[in-house]
């Protein structure tokens, strides 16, 4: 068997590189937002944008320096990661332009703030201090495993990260979730941080007590019960989320950090038995959270009959905004239809609030429908299958369990905000990877896209041949 | 740790999958039902994004589009003299939706009607922006002044007809509403729509079409279109076996006649001076079913579609002797729209053949095309033509010599045929008649119009004084005069 031909990441001893492949990617990654916004211009003016040479050039010029940084840095690194990156990036620039460009928006951003300014050109600013960042990551961190060291430090970090929203006079409640601190004049969501934090810290963690919690357990009707003590870890992290949920009233979050812990411990411990109590608990959770929160009992009702709930929650109420939006987020998914309406052409501006953000998978919807949606879920499909398979094909358990962790919390999150704004499950405010308007976001996205990337490299690299045996010559291997 | 890695690889891909096919519920399954949905603005939105098509009366639009400078509604509707156009136009309001033609051929009008989309194709390349087509009418503003004129501040309706086509010339409705008082979605359009809802006059209804009254006389027509077609009278100057004070069957009381000279009275006399007890005894004779088989074809029991929607005129298929006689002089459960009177007398005038009434002669593209023209088309042949020459004969009478003096046209070689009809209702008939009149022109070439009027109780007028003949004749009339007038 050649290893040539050999196009996974997996257990390659000499791989190719595939640096040329990446750049090739790259260049479709930069053309097809290019040509969107195009598209946008015309349909919205009936002419060529002006600001396409410097959208153009801009993301040309993002894309040019992480695929340089990534060919000095780490040249084996997955070939896909940063073109699927750059495009989700790309697209959500255009069509965060193409709601500014929305009257209705414009009018109502007037008259409920006295302003407006257009979002896109902040998008833009976030995008280059993303791809700094992802740079950053990739000068900075020569190889994955030093973060081991920083295990208990990260475990702190986080949980600062986590509660610094609830801070009297840092954290501010914008519509009613406290999920974002006030510093220098910029609003920063500490939350999408602390997701990188803490998967250090759950990797570091597990690394070292996996073998505890796997093997010193009882068995129970075909369970393996933990030891007490063992439990407390998971018992502390469940706590953390329903805290978050109950103070900040960020489902999204809590739900995503249990989830990505549960997941971990599954595949460090290899015992269903974590998953089965992992549901439980959040089971639990979510019996004594949705009985006593009213936000989240909302969305619930919004969730299960937002037409219905729309007629009997009393009018103005917290209620009836949450299933307004929600029919108005199904409806443009409705108006899309298969081929959707056409980039600049839909009327997702109806949403209203948070369109560019929470719901900018509504405007995917209705503007390029069923068949742009698909596309979207499968690109966020790709960026979690060579995360998985970033893990599969690491050599050390901690590079194993971050990139699963990383790539698993990143799932969680498209799940839970495509299927929320879908109806599938309850909504939450969570933005969607590179596609929703917010820096912390695109920022936290680009590390973590950049600590695979790491990652991969490092599986990928070819093993350092063999220092010379003196009896080398004298041992003769036969092969079949 | 491969092997939970890879069911949790598993688990990601699960779901996807499952956000994949929740999209395809949404977007593929559930796409129209969400698309059609009436809290979905969208359809509005797309209705006045750009300027709409109009409605044309006399190849001059009884409609407009003005900027209204809104992120919402690009363009507002307006109405050139619209409460008189009215129960035509139908109204389009960015609040309250639209109906009538402005709601039936919304397609047209838009410019999204698929038989548009040549235009439409070629409107992007030439990068002109979308128009909507116009939608030609065939009314008459003349015969539609004269009639929105004549019933003034009475409340009630007038549907003129061309009996050789058609053709609905004329098609009034009083008390009526400007469509575009409320044309807009701010606090005084919604101000203006709930005055109208509240409105016991009933402002917005449409009285040609939708309503349905007691004909009172004027049915007479038919019963004596029956009696004809079935034989029971062969010679309409022979006297009738008809005792004064007939019997009503199954009851007690006998027929009364407001007129004088009813017993035995020819068929001609009877319907000259309306005499209840021979019309009675004859739908009597006639039988329920052949009765019931004669209203029917004049379009009785169905709705008709102009197209926009009528209410459907009733003669009851159930009724009992008695009822039957009372429904042959059109009381007891008949009651008729004026566009179904209309028809009756348009039948007559084109000597026994029923044209499919309508009122939209053609749908036009942005750039003058014809999209589609509608021919006349028959209905159905309610009498023979020997039979309608006899209601004819009768009929002109009246106005000669009976009760209908008042549509009498004083016009070189026009000849005018019509019928009076004051129809009580309400308990115990206490509440005011509706005056009713019905009429058409003859001239050499053929009928021109036929038309159908009904003056609801009117304020100001001494219940002696409501009379088919007094109230609503001269309207007839009037409609009559404008059509012929413009005819030349």
């Amino acid at each position: 068997m050649s290893v040539v031909t050999n196009t996974t990441t997996i257990g390659a001893i000499e791989a190719p590189s595939r640096r040329n492949t990446e750049l090739a990617l790259l260049a479709f990654a930069v053309a097809i937002p290019v040509f969107a916004y195009l598209n946008v211009g015309l349909a919205i003016d009936g002419k060529v944008p002006p600001g396409m040479l410097g959208y153009g050039a801009g993301l040309t010029l993002l894309a040019g320096v992480a695929h340089l940084v990534v060919r000095k840095f780490a040249p084996y690194a997955d070939p896909l990661l940063l073109p699927l990156g750059t495009l989700l990036n790309g697209l959500g620039l255009v069509l965060i332009w193409r709601l500014d460009q929305s009257p209705r928006l414009i009018q109502r951003a007037t008259s409920a703030y006295g302003s407006f300014s257009p979002d896109a050109p902040k998008q833009m600013l976030y995008s280059a201090i993303g791809i700094a960042m992802f740079v950053g990551v990739l000068l900075v961190l020569k190889d994955h495993r030093v973060l081991q060291r920083y295990t208990y430090i990260s475990m702190v970090a986080a949980l600062v990260l986590l509660l610094l929203p609830l801070v009297p006079g840092l954290g501010s409640d914008v519509f009613g979730a406290k999920i974002w601190i006030n510093v220098a004049g910029f609003s920063i969501q500490p939350g999408e941080f602390a997701k990188l934090v803490l998967a250090v810290f759950f990797s570091g963690y597990l690394m070292v007590k996996r073998d505890a919690l796997a093997l010193a357990s009882r068995r129970f009707m075909g369970l393996y019960l933990p030891r007490g003590r063992d439990l407390g870890p998971i018992v502390t992290i469940w706590a953390v989320s329903l805290l978050i949920l109950v103070f900040e009233n960020d489902l999204g979050t809590s739900l995503l950090f249990f989830g990505m812990f549960v997941i971990m411990l599954y595949v460090a411990t290899e015992r269903t038995s974590w998953i089965v109590i992992g549901l439980l608990m959040s089971a639990g959770g979510a019996v004594v959270v949705g009985s006593t929160a009213s936000h989240v009992q909302s969305r619930v009702a919004a969730w299960l009959d937002p037409f219905g709930c729309l007629k009997t929650a009393p009018e103005g109420s917290n209620m009836a905004n949450a299933c307004d939006q929600m029919t108005q987020v199904l409806m443009s998914f409705g108006s899309g239809g298969i081929l959707g309406t056409g980039l600049g052409q839909g009327n997702s501006d109806l949403i209203g609030f948070a369109a560019n953000s929470d719901f900018i998978f509504a405007t995917v919807g209705e503007e390029l429908g069923l068949a742009g949606v698909m596309v979207f879920l499968l690109l966020y499909g790709l960026i979690i299958e060579r995360g998985v398979r970033t893990a599969l094909a690491a050599r050390d358990p901690f590079g194993k369990l971050l990139a699963m962790g990383l790539s698993g919390a990143f799932a969680l999150q498209v799940f839970v905000v495509a299927g929320g704004v879908m109806g599938l499950i309850p909504l939450t405010g969570m933005t969607m990877p590179f596609l929703a308007y917010g820096g912390s976001s695109v920022i936290a996205n680009w590390a973590l896209i950049g600590v695979l990337i790491r990652i991969s490299d490092t599986a990928r690299r070819p093993a350092p041949s063999p220092a010379p045996n003196p009896d080398a010559e004298m041992t003769q291997v036969v092969r079949p | 740790m491969n092997k939970p890695l890879r069911r949790v690889a598993i688990f990601c891909g699960l779901l996807v999958l499952a956000l994949l096919l929740r999209d395809n519920w949404l977007q593929y399954v559930r796409a129209d039902e969400l698309n059609a949905h009436p809290k979905n603005k969208r359809v509005t939105i797309e209705r006045y994004s750009n300027k709409r098509g109009n409605i044309i009366v006399d190849g001059k639009p009884i409609t407009g589009s003005v900027d209204s400078g809104d992120n919402f509604y690009a363009y507002k509707r307006t109405y050139v003299d619209g409460a008189m156009w009215a129960p035509v136009t139908g109204y389009a309001s960015q609040a309250f939706d639209a109906n009538q033609i402005e709601k039936i051929e919304d397609g047209i009008l838009t410019g999204n009607d698929d038989r548009l989309f040549f235009d439409r194709t070629l409107a992007m390349f030439t990068g002109e922006k979308k128009k909507g087509g116009d939608v030609v009418t065939t009314l008459s503003g003349a015969a539609q002044r004269a009639a929105f004129k004549g019933l003034g501040n009475k409340t009630g309706a007038v549907v003129a007809i061309e009996p050789s086509t058609g053709k609905i010339l004329a098609l009034a409705s009083t008390p009526s509403y400007d469509p575009a008082s409320f044309a807009g979605y701010h606090d005084k359009d919604a101000k203006a729509w709930q005055a109208l809802e509240k409105d016991k006059n009933k402002p917005k209804l449409n009285r040609a079409l939708r309503e349905i009254y007691p004909p009172g006389s004027v049915f007479k027509v038919v019963t004596a279109a029956a009696a004809l077609e079935s034989g029971k009278v062969t010679d309409i100057n022979a006297p009738t076996d008809t005792p004064e004070g007939w019997k009503i069957p199954l009851s007690t009381l006998p027929m009364k006649n407001h007129a004088g000279g009813c017993a035995n009275a020819t068929l001609n006399d009877a319907l000259r001076v309306s005499c209840n007890s021979v019309f009675a005894k004859l739908g009597d004779d006639v039988g329920r079913d052949k009765m019931v088989e004669m209203a029917e074809k004049f379009g009785f029991n169905a709705e008709q579609f102009t197209p926009v929607r009528s209410a459907a005129s009733v003669y009851d298929k159930k009724a009992d002797r008695g009822g039957n006689a009372l429904s042959s002089i059109g009381q007891f459960n008949t009651a008729t729209t004026p566009l179904q009177m209309a028809m009756v007398t348009a039948a007559i005038a084109n000597d026994g053949k029923l044209m499919k009434p309508y009122m939209i002669d053609q749908l036009r593209a942005p750039n003058l095309d014809i999209i589609k023209k509608n021919e006349p088309e028959e209905l159905s042949r309610p009498v023979s033509q020997r039979t309608a020459q006899q209601l004819q004969e009768m009929m002109e009478n009246v106005v000669e010599n009976g009760t209908g003096g008042n549509a009498a046209l004083d016009m070189d070689g026009v000849k005018v045929g019509g019928k009076t009809g004051t129809a009580q209702h309400g308990e115990k008939n206490a509440k005011r008649p509706y005056a009713w009149f019905i009429s058409y022109a003859k001239t050499a070439q053929g009928s021109p119009v036929a038309v159908a009027v009904v003056v609801e109780d009117s304020a100001g007028t001494d219940r002696e004084d409501i009379s088919g003949g007094g109230l609503a004749a001269p309207i007839a009339k009037a409609v009559m005069k404008a059509v012929l007038k413009s005819k030349g």
